[in-house]
């Protein structure tokens, strides 16, 4: 077989995605349709830029799910390598393709090689599992102590102000360097951190649920109640490992749910940690502004309790700001992942992340350079999708 | 002002303390100095070899009685080993234990001694931060004024193409990480496989004799992330300024379009820059370890990137020390310098 021209490798590609194209169209036909009924969603569609940037996020998206969920659009697995595959050109042919199997490297093979393309694919599920889930516990934690160190100030406030100032003041790297290393993984602290961090959604939503409802204790003692034992279930879940000698050994592995690969968590927490100083310092400073206003000091004067009016009175107040950081802050936590595996930590090195393949790659970037260019191009085109995307909730916002 | 100043300095030493005892603790926990000991003896020892060699060397002692001695207020130890053999923490490989001196500390000025390069971690520190430094310098001289060019640029008539093309363009650069604008940069003007091979791919030479050749990229890579964020700044606060009411009396009494942006607008659009510069600063030292880990130029970053490898402990401790202390200055200066160009709270 002739190796395939540029032309027929676009073409190639673009029938890959396919299933993508599709999800798009119905994703974006519904939505311009309806868009005046969708509030702030609605309206990402009558900016050029917030539509540029929607798309690009949801074609990430969209890639990802199918990729992981279904086992669509990649062509080959991201960790099998096809012998006389090494380095070679986008397009060219397998040598002896089993039947079956997509004849074709589209973008090229790596130096080990595996295909490119199909790293690419899967390298984007395991970025968009762990960036917008680390961004959103960072806002968990953010927000549950935030709120009270802007609500309250005093001391609370200064030591938290401290803590937050002396985690910013460590260069990312040297936090990475110490944290994500095989040794401090022995040593077991990730995990203790990690029981230290998944604690915070659970007050968080206990808290939110109880100060909502505390005058309605028929319907807040059930609610409560479901929602802390399937909430502690999780939490035990995530925490305790099955034979990997972990301090909380005494969950019962009939009940452990899912077990998370130890490097992926280690990752999570380390993104979780680097970035929830960040969202403390933004939602304080939001906090403090907003808690002069007459609105907070009517909820005061009918006698509301303080978390009452922090969860909800001062936080749906502020959402404006915090909608557009959190799209710009899962693009931050997407560059540390990358920035991750550029240095070679947390994630097993054949792991097909955006991070891991541009390592891999740069080593042999003045002779070949599709390894290294496709997971640069794909992390800049998302890092630069939620950008956009926050420009254009932020003009759309300040509209009115 | 005084007070303020002396407050914040007092802050920045409790910051340094806290840090670097959460960089000691994380060094000397006991993987960690296994690992030490295996790197630095050798790496066929069992167990107990592995302890006697860290106990002979006073690392199995409490934390906080080595982090005294780090820090130079508690007496250096002298232990005699069970080979036999008597160390001191004051007096490195070839030195008799007997002139050593009894505090050896960063109080004293000693900043210990580098396991992987075997030489006093203040030596390596200051010629891997001149590098550095050198870096640093090119990267902000070609940022700035880029950057506030653009900025302004694009800042004075919002909306119209110019601010859109350059919108555009800083918008891409400060979505894009170094580690992405490096090999691209490389890929397009080093590779072999385009063929332009107008610069070279490492800067390993440019630690002796930086040229146009073999330092471009590498500053590039560094300035491109930080013109991008920095001109949106610009812009931002650009066309704030452009719709304040007195910009438009001045449009209205026929001030030239020049005059208005030059004379009138210019100096305060600049005062909010002026804080995002130097507080990019520190962000910029992130950029360098990147950068100089994808160049192969042996500078501050790369000694980070060493050291934290290697765990390399006093070299660690150093590297933090200096990386805390820049990080703080910045903040300290930009808060200093906003209140001096701010009129308004300058008078208050």
């Amino acid at each position: 077989m002739d190796p395939l021209s540029w032309g027929e490798i676009i073409v190639r590609i673009l029938y890959q995605f396919l299933p993508v194209w599709l999800s798009m169209f119905v994703v974006f036909t519904a939505s311009i349709t309806f868009k005046r009924k969708l509030g702030l969603y609605g309206r990402i569609f009558d900016s050029t830029v917030g539509m540029i940037g929607f798309a690009l996020v949801t074609f990430w998206v969209f890639t990802a799910f199918y990729a992981s969920a279904f086992d669509l659009i990649a062509t080959h697995d991201p960790l099998v390598q096809a012998s006389g595959m090494k380095n070679k050109k986008p397009g060219i042919p397998l040598r002896e393709a089993a039947k079956g199997a997509y004849a074709y490297y589209l973008l090229g093979g790596d130096n080990l090689a595996r295909d490119v393309f199909s790293r690419m694919v899967h390298g984007s599920a395991i970025v968009l599992s762990i960036a917008p889930l680390a961004t959103l516990f960072g806002y968990v934690v953010g927000v549950t102590l935030g709120l009270p160190a802007g609500y309250f100030g005093g001391r609370l406030d200064t030591i938290l102000s401290f803590l937050a100032n002396l985690i910013l003041a460590f260069p990312v790297i040297l936090l990475f360097y110490l944290l994500v290393t095989p040794e401090i993984i022995a040593t077991g602290i990730p995990m203790y951190m990690a029981a230290v961090f998944f604690i915070f959604p659970l007050v968080f939503i206990t808290v939110l649920l109880n100060s909502r409802y505390k005058v309605l204790p028929h319907i807040r003692t059930p609610l409560l109640a479901v929602v802390l034992t399937i909430g502690i279930w999780i939490y035990f879940s995530t925490i305790s490992e099955s034979g990997r000698g972990t301090f909380v050994d005494f969950w019962p592995n009939a009940l452990d749910l899912f077990n998370i690969p130890g490097g992926v968590l280690v990752v999570f927490i380390s993104v979780v940690f680097v970035n929830s100083p960040t969202i403390f310092r933004i939602i304080r400073g939001l906090t403090m502004d907003v808690k002069s206003r007459d609105y907070v000091a009517a909820a005061q004067t009918r006698g509301e309790t303080p978390w009452y009016i922090m969860l909800w009175e001062i936080l749906p107040n502020v959402r404006g700001p915090l909608i557009v950081d959190f799209c710009l802050r899962i693009g931050y936590a997407t560059i540390l992942l990358g920035t991750l595996g550029f240095f070679g930590l947390g994630l097993p090195p054949e792991s097909p992340d955006w991070g891991s393949t541009i390592n891999d790659g740069r080593k042999l970037l003045s002779v070949y350079l599709h390894p290294a260019l496709t997971p640069a191009f794909s992390l800049l085109s998302l890092v630069l999708g939620l950008n956009l995307l926050a420009d254009g909730l932020r003009e759309e916002s300040l509209r009115d | 002002m005084g007070m303020f100043i002396l407050k914040r300095l007092g802050v920045m030493a409790l910051t340094a303390l806290g840090l670097t005892l959460i960089v000691f603790y994380m060094t000397n926990l006991y993987p960690n100095l296994e690992k030490l000991a295996k790197t630095q003896g050798n790496f066929r020892m069992s167990e107990t070899e592995v302890s006697t060699w860290l106990n002979n060397r006073g690392y199995t002692r409490p934390l906080l009685v080595k982090y005294g001695e780090w820090l130079g207020v508690l007496p250096g130890y002298v232990i005699e080993g069970t080979d036999g053999e008597v160390r001191a923490r004051c007096a490195p490989q070839g030195q008799s234990v007997e002139d050593a001196p009894e505090y050896c500390g960063v109080f004293q000025g000693g900043w210990g001694y580098s396991s992987v390069f075997k030489e006093p971690a203040s030596d390596i520190m200051w010629k891997r931060l001149s590098l550095t430094g050198f870096l640093m310098l090119c990267a902000l001289l070609l940022t700035i004024p880029v950057a506030l060019l653009i900025g302004i640029l694009a800042g004075m008539r919002e909306g119209s193409k110019t601010d859109r093309t350059l919108s555009t363009f800083s918008i891409v650069t400060s979505a894009t990480p170094e580690y992405v604008s490096g090999v691209v940069l490389i890929a397009i003007f080093a590779s072999s496989a385009v063929g332009l091979k107008w610069f070279k791919g490492s800067a390993t030479k440019a630690m002796e004799s930086p040229d146009f050749e073999n330092f471009t990229l590498p500053v590039l890579t560094i300035a491109l992330f930080s013109i991008g964020y920095i001109a949106r700044m610009t812009r931002a606060s650009m066309t704030e300024v452009m719709t304040a009411q007195y910009i438009r009396t001045a449009r209205l009494k026929g001030v030239s379009f020049g005059n208005i942006v030059l004379k009138h607008a210019l100096r305060n659009a600049l005062i909010a820059p002026f804080t995002v510069i130097i507080l990019q600063i520190p962000y910029l030292l992130t950029g360098v370890v990147i950068t100089e880990t994808l160049f192969n130029y042996k500078g501050f970053g790369w000694l980070l990137v060493q050291a934290a490898g290697n765990n390399d402990i006093d070299m660690l401790l150093g590297v933090s020390v200096v990386s805390v202390i820049i990080v703080l200055a910045t903040q300290l200066i930009s808060d200093i310098g906003y209140v001096y160009l701010n009129p308004r709270i300058r008078i208050s």
